[in-house]
């Protein structure tokens, strides 16, 4: 079993403030992990470290067997890793289209005819095709979130981070969301999901991860880790 | 999908296309244009050439790459420099000196782009204005080209200038009409040259990355577009651009100095006024102001003072009420692009083509 990440005591704080508290974590390839925990406990900055959009105060961060902690982030998305936004980033002045071509051609190195043709079948698995030639800015927030999905996914990732991409999507386009995620998932792709929409976070992952205070305080099979007590409560906590 | 409705993906449009045949038959008519067309015509064309080259690059550069330098000045007086010193100390002929200009001001761009990267905004923009300084300071020290002073190109060089005979017999005209005229073709097939190139870039990959860039620099790195690189890439080719015209204006007026070749009012601050009034990061724009800067120039410039305080006043006009320029109120208006970009999906229902 090859491993795609792992993350070997990391640590990162901002000013007195530990974001990311000693996480170690490996995923092996083709899992699909879910994260959950409450607002603030660190899952957007652990997405930041895996991609090398912050670089940690301490800890080793493995890429396919590479240590990549130094390497910066547009190498590591040549290596496979394609991530989306919490709040969506897009290139608001090019159109749905062209975000995805950008995304694939820096992202794979490969010339713009060569993934013209992906890149409509992306368009097409997450439903924008119809807005391809929609200017990203005047999207809405609904359609940024799939425009995130589908950029993440234009770069070729052998890991995918997705980052609350369900939230504040109805019941029909949550579940075409799932469809999408689990073809990805089917053909070989690595995923690590953080999600508040636990139904559908747990109807695609293998494994769960409880992230709070910036450590993890539970990791396993979705069900043993939703049982647990801790996790409970901190779910309650959260909820209320 | 059905087959024989293939999805493709397109740029071309109808006023791209119509575009493309208008400047086959204007660059035809402008290289004929000598053979009818009076002295001073064929130099106010090379004029207006020169400034236009000179604001398509500054576009690229601040428009385009935001990277917005008020020190172009050093990159017009080494071109033009570099091609002196060949033919001054080499005995070489003016026009290919012209390619040893842009080379000239790619080596002067390595060590400036070092520097001036390390700042940021406003400070990027009073870096490269002192580096152009330094540059002047330095050059004004070289005595075999006329230190301060300054020096002109030999009479024996100007006049077996390659070409310069055949225009002489085919238009019949004097030698140093003949070299205004050599020197306006030149313009022109560089003109159309940077025109073309730049389009032709902002069609391919690297107008991706800059329009990326520019929209996110953070998600523009997280697809894996190296950032740094981008911006030497687009520096090192305005560079080189902004050298060769630098050498081929001073090989039409044949005569040099230190504060002329790197004088910040002639190659930036107009240059700057031409891109804001016609309207910055479009390709049109700069063709638009440099004609206003035309007109403003031949109505004015007798008024000294007056001439530039116009031109300030217009240009805070232009950039308070209309920031995206002229063009900007013309492509508002009618929603015409002469050099289409924008990739479109077609073969398929799609809605919101715009
Ligand atoms: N770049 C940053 N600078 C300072 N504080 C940050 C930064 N990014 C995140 N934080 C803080 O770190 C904590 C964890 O943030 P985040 O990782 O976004 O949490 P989550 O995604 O789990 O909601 C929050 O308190 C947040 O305010
Ligand atoms: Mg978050």
């Amino acid at each position: 079993m090859t491993t795609v990440l792992d993350l070997i005591d990391v640590s990162k704080s901002f000013g007195a403030l530990k974001v990311t508290d000693g996480v170690s974590l490996t995923v092996p390839k083709g899992q699909a992990l879910g994260i959950i925990g409450p607002n603030g406990a660190g899952k957007s900055t652990l997405f930041n470290l895996i991609t090398g959009n912050i670089s940690p105060d301490q800890g080793r961060i493995m890429l396919l067997g590479q240590d990549v902690t130094r390497l910066p982030a547009m190498k590591r998305v040549r290596m496979g890793v394609g991530r989306s936004f919490q709040i969506p980033q897009p290139f608001e002045g090019l159109t749905v289209l062209e975000n995805l071509l950008a995304a694939a051609v820096y992202g794979r190195g490969a010339p713009e005819a060569a993934v013209a043709d992906d890149c409509i079948a992306i368009l097409r698995d997450t439903e924008m095709l119809a807005k391809a030639n929609t200017l990203a800015g005047s999207l809405s927030l609904l359609d940024r979130k799939r425009l995130e999905l589908a950029r993440a996914m234009a770069t070729g990732p052998e890991l995918l981070l997705l980052d609350e991409i369900a939230g504040g999507l109805t019941e029909g386009e949550c579940r075409a969301l799932i469809d999408t995620i689990r073809g990805l998932h089917a053909k070989g792709v690595t995923i690590i999901w953080i999600e508040h929409v636990l139904h559908a976070l747990t109807s695609v992952v293998e494994r769960l991860l409880v992230l709070d205070f910036g450590r993890v305080i539970g990791i396993g099979a979705p069900d043993d880790i939703m049982a647990s007590k801790d996790v409970r409560e901190i779910y309650l906590g959260m909820e209320a | 999908m059905e087959k024989g409705q293939r999805m493709k993906i397109v740029t071309r449009t109808r006023a791209g296309t119509i575009t493309g045949l208008m400047v086959v038959v204007l660059v035809l008519a402008g290289l004929a244009l000598p053979a009818v067309a009076p002295r001073s015509l064929i130099q106010d064309l090379f004029f207006i050439l020169t400034m236009l080259s000179l604001a398509q690059v500054w576009n690229l550069l601040a428009g385009y790459g935001g990277l917005v330098s008020v020190g172009q000045q050093a990159f017009v007086g080494i071109g033009a420099y570099a091609m002196f010193a060949m033919v001054i100390l080499f005995g070489w002929d003016p026009v290919p000196a012209v390619l040893v200009g842009g080379v000239a001001a790619v080596i002067l761009a390595v060590p400036t782009a070092f520097f001036a990267f390390r700042l940021q905004g406003a400070y990027f923009a009073i870096g490269t204005w002192v580096i152009a300084e330094v540059t002047r300071l330095l050059v004004a020290q070289w005595k075999a080209l006329g230190g301060g002073t300054g020096t002109s190109l030999p009479r024996e060089a100007t006049s077996d200038i390659m070409g310069v005979e055949l225009i002489r017999t085919l238009f019949d005209v004097r030698e140093a009409a003949a070299r205004d005229i050599l020197a306006y073709w030149l313009a022109l097939i560089l003109t159309v040259c940077i025109i073309g190139g730049i389009y032709w870039l902002l069609k391919n990959r690297l107008g991706l990355a800059l329009a990326a860039v520019r929209d996110n620099t953070e998600a523009a790195r997280s697809v894996g577009i190296d950032t740094t690189r981008l911006k030497w890439a687009v520096f090192l080719i305005a560079a080189f651009a902004t050298g060769l015209i630098g050498a081929l204006i001073y090989v039409q007026t044949a005569r040099i100095s230190p504060d002329a070749a790197f004088s910040l009012t002639d190659w930036t601050a107009y240059v700057i006024f031409i891109v804001v009034i016609g309207g910055i990061g479009t390709l049109e724009g700069p063709i638009i102001g440099v004609i206003v800067f035309f007109v403003l120039q031949s109505a004015l410039s007798d008024y000294g003072a007056w001439y530039l305080l116009t031109l300030g006043l217009l240009a805070i006009a232009v950039m308070l009420f209309a920031p995206k320029g002229l063009w900007g109120l013309i492509a508002a208006r009618t929603g015409l692009r002469l050099f289409p970009v924008q990739r479109r999906l077609v073969g398929h229902d799609i809605n919101g083509g715009k």
